[in-house]
């Protein structure tokens, strides 16, 4: 089992400010990963280089089999390689139906041309129905997304993020906005998702952390803290100063 | 795929429906086929404005659904009308030379006649040349397929390195602009090869046909009509399905569509491309019913114009384009063309030939401020109501 992604040596700095300091980190696949810190600690900044939003000042970031270099890649290209994502906010085609919002996410061609030739597919139909029950959506299906609660645009978000089918979920504060139970469904979905592919989860509930039961990064002020364990780094008094001190 | 598509898709068929009630109601009053009630010039007048109609809902695809303000799409328009006006020009004066040649005792040479067509259409411009431009205008295939190949080709280059450098907004609308003003500039000057500020002219004679005007007038209408109905079913084939979602998702978060995969530059320059190619089209049909084009014709107020039509009929909507454009345009004219009685304020007054500007002007603004979605925003509230109706 080697390592699906492999940051390496990153850092990044804007205006003089140095949001991600050599940051080195790396996941394997299948893994579930959950990143915390405090805010400002740079975890969305670690998403946006990943991701290529972010172009860093030094460092690799290298992905899959052959260890290419994600740094070079525009967005689309490395959202192709297969690196879903969900936003803080959640981001989804507020003027669009949630149907809309999930096929567009759905695992095609992603060519104009191949775009625009395809036409709904029975395969897609059932395809979108699964993820919509998955996520709880069933019923919004035909209802423009813009009418959705905050909870709901999370779930739809997450659900687009599934009918991508990526190898690496990068899950940007994905309870934020939801009740309990809901919380609950996440844990579940993530870590059933986690089961086939790498999935990097940045929170700051404690307690959902907990639930996902997993290895757990602390970042703070752009750089690695402590890894581990979630009762191996809570146990960590530079941690527990980080957290404190705050 | 295609009968599925315009079988889901009603408002084309109704469109369509609309676009064939009217060209056979035209064709029953006009003068060459039938009573006579519309004349001529107005037969024109309202081919052209079929074709206004055909730019618009371009402009509607590339603005309304993809979110580009290009206020660089009359330089297309104009471009696919000097490609067709080029054949006419040259045809046609290599007809009369030719003519008049032919009662000479000795017969002349191929050198000659190309010397005198060359007088005939550069003398205005001081010049007997042909300007390589004009290399291939004796070919009515090769300068149709310039109609769209050279709007295509102008659009892709420049799409593909102002998308890349990803330009957006109002830079990008500026951009566009200035592609325009440059176009104009350019063509006004007389070595530019298209005669300069006289641009070409006598494009409404048919060469090698002895039709009449009213003929060719209702048969040019008819393939306007043609052009916007064919035009309108390949847009509201774009703007279907799947693509329609994907380019509707660039207009309201770009960003956000590329962390889905999709390479956004690619599309805006497919959607940027296809709209300059119609636009194209629809200059190459509108300018021989004009009978004339020069170069200010391609001014950059008239891409502004187009997206006035396009605002106060409604973006985001096809039908709404077409509105919009029929409407203002139709409008416009009754205003300028003096059919609008001025009024006297006793101490002032309103001549309508300038004041039209100030009114539309207005209402732009006015329909922005209050009315969004223009006057196809109507419709909704005749659905909404409807669909209200029986419940109540
Ligand atoms: N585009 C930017 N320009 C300037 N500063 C930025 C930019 N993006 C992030 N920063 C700064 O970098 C630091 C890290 O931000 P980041 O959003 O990665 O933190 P975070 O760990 O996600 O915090 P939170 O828990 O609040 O979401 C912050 O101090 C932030 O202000
Ligand atoms: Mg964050």
């Amino acid at each position: 089992m080697s390592a699906l992604l492999e940051v390496s040596g990153v850092s990044v700095t804007f205006d003089g400010f140095r949001a991600i300091n050599n940051l080195s980190l790396s996941i394997n696949e299948p893994e579930l990963r959950a990143v915390i810190g405090p805010n400002g600690a740079g975890k969305t900044t670690f998403m946006d280089i990943i991701t290529g939003k972010t172009k860093p000042d030094t460092g690799h970031v290298l992905w899959g089999e052959q260890s290419r270099n994600l740094l070079g890649m525009s967005e689309s290209a490395i959202a192709r390689e297969g690196i879903g994502r969900k936003f803080q906010k959640p981001t989804v085609f507020e003027a669009q139906t949630v149907r809309e919002n999930l096929a567009m996410a759905l695992k095609n061609k992603r060519g104009p041309f191949d775009v625009l030739f395809y036409r709904k597919s029975a395969e897609g139909a059932t395809r979108i129905e699964e993820l919509a029950a998955e996520v709880g959506l069933t019923e919004q299906l035909p209802r423009t997304a813009g009418e959705l609660s905050h909870g709901q645009k999370q779930w739809l978000e997450i659900g687009m993020l599934l009918a991508q089918d990526p190898r690496l979920l990068l899950v940007d504060e994905p309870a934020a906005g939801m009740t309990p139970a809901e919380r609950e469904h996440t844990t579940d979905l993530l870590v059933r998702a986690a089961k086939t592919r790498a999935v990097i989860v940045v929170e700051h509930d404690m307690e959902f952390v907990r639930r996902l039961n997993c290895k757990v990064t602390v970042l703070h002020e752009g750089s690695v803290l402590a890894e581990g364990s979630l009762d191996h780094v809570t146990a960590n008094p530079q941690v527990i100063e980080v957290y404190l001190g705050r | 795929m295609k009968n599925s598509f315009l079988v889901t898709n009603r408002s084309v068929l109704v469109f369509l429906l609309c676009l064939a009630l009217f060209t056979l109601g035209v064709t029953v009053l006009a003068e060459a086929t039938g009573a006579g009630v519309i004349s001529t010039s107005f037969v024109k007048t309202l081919g052209k404005t079929l074709c206004l109609c055909l730019i618009a809902i371009a402009m509607d695809v590339v603005w309304g659904y993809c979110g580009i303000l290009s206020l660089g799409h009359f330089a297309f328009f104009g471009i696919g009308g000097y490609a067709i006006g080029m054949w006419l020009m040259y045809a046609r004066t290599h007809d009369i030379v030719v003519g008049s040649l032919s009662n000479d005792v000795i017969p002349a040479t191929s050198a000659e006649i190309s010397d005198a067509i060359g007088t005939q259409i550069f003398g205005v411009v001081g010049s007997s040349e042909f300007p390589l431009i004009w290399a291939f205008a004796h070919s009515l295939p090769l300068q149709l397929a310039a109609v769209v190949i050279v709007p295509g080709l102008l659009a892709l280059v420049f799409g593909w390195l102002a998308f890349r450098s990803r330009v957006t907004g109002v830079y990008l609308s500026i951009l566009t602009q200035a592609m325009t003003l440059a176009l104009s500039l350019y063509l006004f000057q007389n070595d530019s090869g298209l005669r300069g500020n006289n641009g070409l002219s006598g494009l409404q004679n048919m060469p090698g046909s002895d039709l009449g005007q009213d003929v060719l007038s209702i048969r040019f209408f008819w393939a306007s009509a043609v052009a916007l109905g064919l035009g309108y079913v390949l847009f509201a084939f774009v703007i279907s399905g799947k693509m329609g979602s994907v380019i509707r998702a660039i207009r309201d978060d770009e960003a956000r569509v590329r962390f889905l995969g999709y390479h956004v530059e690619s599309y805006k320059l497919f959607v940027f491309t296809i709209t300059a190619m119609v636009a194209g089209i629809a200059g190459a049909l509108y300018y021989p019913q004009a009978g004339i084009i020069n170069p200010a014709e391609i001014a950059p107020i008239a891409s502004i114009y187009l997206a006035v039509w396009v605002a106060i009929g409604g973006r985001g909507r096809l039908y709404g384009a077409v509105i919009g454009a029929t409407f203002v345009s139709l409008l416009s004219s009754w205003f300028t063309g003096g059919g609008a009685p001025n009024i006297d304020l006793g101490f002032y007054e309103i001549v309508w030939t300038d004041w039209w500007l100030v009114l539309l002007g207005l209402s732009f603004v006015l329909v922005t401020l209050l009315f969004p979605k223009g006057i196809g925003g109507l419709f909704d509230y005749i659905t909404i109501n409807r669909e209200k109706g029986p419940k109540a």
